[in-house]
């Protein structure tokens, strides 16, 4: 993400973001890491987007696997693929 | 091993053996039921018009994925070139001197010294998801197969025919807009 040092707001809450998950370079983090010094806004981002990361990871969890089709939608659907499997 | 086992297709049995695995792998990546409903139908037809096709080396549930893998795409192509798309809103300065910085109406505030013990609440499950919800769907889609479904940056890429700076840049879009999101609706309501 460029050569110069001094990044802006922007481009620092995007490599915050990227290193969510851990996919930020060395250089990149060095960059952010003194922006944050700089500017208190994206401080707070920053903050934030760690919490959010986590409550990310548990909803995660929360939704594993819980999505079913109901038995009508089921019924439906086997209707119309006989209707396919006629042809 | 001397036999090597070669799959077949018992199109009859599709909706028992596979219709549940099948919506699930659609609704976690395009997080809408209607359309995973659809999507499920279309891989069933696809598969039925297309079953002399199927060579026997993969397993039917296999095949039957990669189908449902190609609908998905089509459909983010789709959604991705739609004019008039939603877009999420601007967050920072897009020209001129401040070019980059925040804009006044979108700086994050302060959360309060609770906010790390919220996450623990149950009831911001609800506000994340509605969250999530509120992001327009292109954006939906790829946050959700990076964070959610942990994919391979490669391998969203690969799937949705995008580039890497493209996907971060809409990583980075939908981020934004879920801290703010999460900012007026729980944490500062």
């Amino acid at each position: 993400m460029g050569k110069k040092f001094m990044i802006s707001c922007d481009e620092a809450t995007s490599i915050c973001d990227k290193n969510q998950y851990g996919e930020a370079s060395s250089w990149d983090k060095i960059r952010l890491n003194f922006h944050l010094l700089l500017c208190k806004h994206c401080k707070a981002y920053s903050n934030q987007n760690h919490l959010i990361t986590k409550m990310l990871g548990k909803y995660l969890k929360a939704c594993d696997g819980s999505k079913h089709l109901t038995l009508e939608e089921k019924k439906e659907l086997e209707k119309k693929l006989n209707k396919q499997l006629d042809k | 091993m001397s036999d090597i086992k070669k799959h077949t297709l018992n199109p009859d049995k599709w909706i028992d053996l596979y219709a549940d695995y099948l919506f699930n792998y659609a609704i976690t990546r395009i997080d809408n039921q209607d359309l995973a409903k659809d999507l499920v139908q279309e891989t069933f037809f696809s598969g039925i018009k297309g079953k002399d096709n199927f060579r026997g080396q993969a397993s039917e549930r296999t095949w039957l994925i990669s189908i449902l893998k190609r609908k998905i795409i089509d459909h983010y192509r789709k959604i991705n070139s739609a004019k008039g798309k939603k877009e999420v809103r601007m967050s920072f300065f897009t020209d001129g001197e401040r070019k980059g910085s925040w804009l006044e109406e979108c700086v994050p505030q302060t959360w309060g010294n609770d906010a790390e013990k919220e996450i623990e609440n149950n009831e911001l499950k609800g506000a994340l998801e509605r969250c999530i919800n509120s992001l327009p769907e292109k954006y939906r889609i790829v946050f959700l197969l990076k964070t959610v479904q942990n994919y391979e940056t490669d391998e969203i890429c690969n799937e949705l025919d995008i580039s890497s700076s493209n996907l971060w840049v809409i990583i980075h879009r939908a981020r934004v807009q879920l801290r703010k999101c999460l900012e007026d609706n729980w944490f500062n309501k």
